[in-house]
């Protein structure tokens, strides 16, 4: 009796476009990003499918949030801010592949940024490079790297520096980046505490940050407090993102999550990025805004440390570097 | 005369499903999820436990960490009494509102009132500029973590003592005084045993919290290795760099001796309860 009513329902449902959800889970300092990413991309799906997406975002720090990745969240794609973290959720849960990285452009990185100093307004204690930054009296802010993604970045950029300087005399580093942290007053456990140690308390004399949030911070406290100087050389941090094949084949979203992440290397994706101060991939939205992004000489973490998986463990691991050096200062 | 095993004196009926439901109760909620701390941990080799529970920095913050606890418990064993005091005993304006300003640290985020006493005591802050001169700095220092701990450690001790306070009849100070004691002997001998198993409950209590105390105090610990790192934050370092054993193997020696020592206080307790009770 009910059969052709439900029938007649079931057809109708699958003419009707239904909406298709998907879940980003990212890190902290996309937040407005990804605000902007998320509106462009739903109007391209609907115009070019006629399907509306609904994209939800979590943000976090980038370790918790690939934990909670593993642990069950279902994150149809990740975007987070080191392949070390995605590598993680690939060995741990198997829900994408060991080879995720290949899979798209760039290493999987459709924009990237790199570290900056933030100095007090006028640069009061002329910080121009990172040998600046081991004078006595210095006062610099980054986050911990046992728990900060952002202060890993930090702390290889400057020793990826201090190999140049000293052709490549791991001990010399070592103890460059030992002085370094000596001056180092506190390690917030995330990027953004350290920004508001910085900037709302004004400790320290200079803020290690990502460019992103330098530019962020800058135009939320003034350009009257605060300034950015380019160091002469820095690290190129690669954001990484992915589709987690498992969870979205199972919402049905392994196309558009496909084409979310494929629409972010694409001319409008790039463009929304290199607005939000991420350096843009494609050569003529980065040649638009050449002027915005600082000219540095930028090295890889896979050029300088051979990998994340690498520097992962001989720096921050137990017993690495980072514990060498508070280790020796006890 | 022996003494049954289960006791039951109350004339209300109910014994057994009343006790049944707390022991599921008590296993759901506690039990289970500290098993699965233990059964965790019970994957990994003696060899990493052991490393990991004893390494340099991890000693360091178990030190902070118990030392600053107590020492805020402490601190609010002392002053937490004298605001239960000054509560049940005296009269003024405002009397409420104070009242209602001790839950405050129970109800504010954690992460809030770190902020807010990082922001009071950093070298910039409004205390802290006022102690920088006199060469005190409190926020990323173990002072710092002192601070913190304290405030979230005061609502326990007054909440335990007031009622005691309350309840307790000045017709008993008055006929200490009246049979010639001092003050000080009234208050020694008189009111502080009546107060003293709700001061160590409260005591432990806020040892308790202080223990495992981690959003007000990573804000102002600063969080240096070997200096100001807190037990907590060190299970969180753990869980960043996937070692999910590691994080248990840290938080199972906190258990350990968090309860060895809650039981020890309880202990104390009992026995000045039997003493008081006897005497």
């Amino acid at each position: 009796m009910r059969s052709p009513l439900v029938a007649a329902l079931l057809v109708s449902a699958a003419m009707a476009p239904a909406a298709v959800k998907l879940l980003n889970v990212s890190y902290d300092p996309t937040r407005e990003f990804y605000q902007d990413f998320n509106a462009a991309f739903r109007r391209y799906w609907k115009a070019k499918t006629g399907v509306d997406v609904e994209i939800n975002q979590s943000h976090g720090g980038s370790g918790k949030q690939a934990r909670a990745v593993i642990d069950g969240l279902p994150a149809d794609v990740v975007t987070l801010a080191l392949a070390y973290d995605i590598d993680a959720i690939a060995q741990r849960s198997q829900l994408l592949p060991g080879n995720w990285q290949s899979r798209l452009p760039n290493n999987s990185s459709p924009y990237t940024s790199t570290i900056v100093f933030l100095v007090r307004k006028g640069n009061p204690k002329h910080i121009l490079d990172w040998g600046d930054l081991v004078r006595p009296g210095i006062s610099v802010v980054t986050p911990n790297p046992k728990t900060s993604g952002g202060a890993r970045w930090n702390y290889l950029a400057a020793w990826g520096y201090a190999l140049r300087r000293y052709n490549h005399d791991e001990n010399q580093a070592k103890d460059f980046v030992t002085k370094l942290y000596r001056n180092v007053p506190v390690l917030d456990s995330g990027a953004r505490g350290a920004t508001t140690t910085f900037a709302q308390r004004g400790i320290g004399d200079v803020l290690l940050a990502w460019e992103n949030e330098a530019f962020l911070a800058i135009n939320e406290i003034g350009k009257d407090k605060l300034e950015l100087v380019a160091p002469s050389t820095s690290i190129l941090a690669e954001p990484p993102v992915a589709v987690v094949d498992k969870v979205a084949n199972r919402h049905g979203a392994a196309a558009v999550a496909q084409a979310y992440l494929e629409y972010l290397y694409s001319p409008a994706g790039q463009e929304i990025a290199a607005r939000n101060y991420y350096r843009p991939r494609l050569p003529e939205v980065a040649a638009k805004y050449q002027t915005r992004f600082p000219h540095m000489a930028l090295f890889t973490v896979d050029e300088v440390f051979g990998g994340w998986q690498k520097a992962q463990k001989k720096h921050f691991d137990d017993g690495g570097v980072f514990d060498q050096i508070y280790r020796a200062g006890k | 005369m022996r003494t049954p095993f289960f006791k039951s004196r109350s004339i209300l009926p109910g014994f057994w499903p009343a006790f049944a439901f707390s022991t599921l109760y008590l296993g759901l909620i506690v039990l289970l999820p500290l098993s699965a701390i233990f059964l965790k941990t019970a994957t990994t080799t003696w060899a990493h436990f052991w490393s990991v529970v004893s390494s340099p920095s991890v000693l360091a913050s178990y030190r902070l960490s118990f030392g600053a606890a107590f020492l805020a418990a402490l601190v609010n064993a002392v002053f937490g009494f004298l605001v239960a005091w000054v509560l049940v005993r005296y009269q003024f304006p405002g009397k409420r509102f104070v009242d209602a300003l001790v839950d405050l640290p129970f109800a504010l985020p954690t992460a809030v009132a770190g902020i807010a006493l990082t922001t009071l005591y950093a070298e910039n802050g409004w205390i802290g500029r006022l102690l920088a001169p006199l060469g005190i700095r409190v926020a990323f220092t173990p002072l710092g973590v002192l601070v913190a701990l304290i405030f979230i450690g005061l609502p326990f001790v007054v909440r335990s003592v007031q009622p005691v306070l309350q309840d307790a009849d000045r017709e008993i100070e008055d006929a200490a005084a009246s049979l010639g004691a001092s003050r000080w002997q009234t208050f020694t001998r008189v009111v502080f045993p009546l107060v003293r198993p709700a001061l160590l409950a409260g005591f432990a209590m806020a040892f308790a919290r202080a223990l495992g105390e981690y959003g007000s105090v990573v804000f102002i610990s600063g969080n240096l290795p070997m200096r100001t790192e807190v037990t907590p934050l060190l299970i969180v370092t753990r869980l960043e760099q996937y070692d999910y054993t590691g994080a248990t193997a840290i938080a199972l020696v906190m258990l350990v001796a968090s309860f060895v020592l809650l039981l020890g206080i309880n202990i104390v307790q009992w026995r000045t309860r039997r003493f008081s009770e006897t005497s």
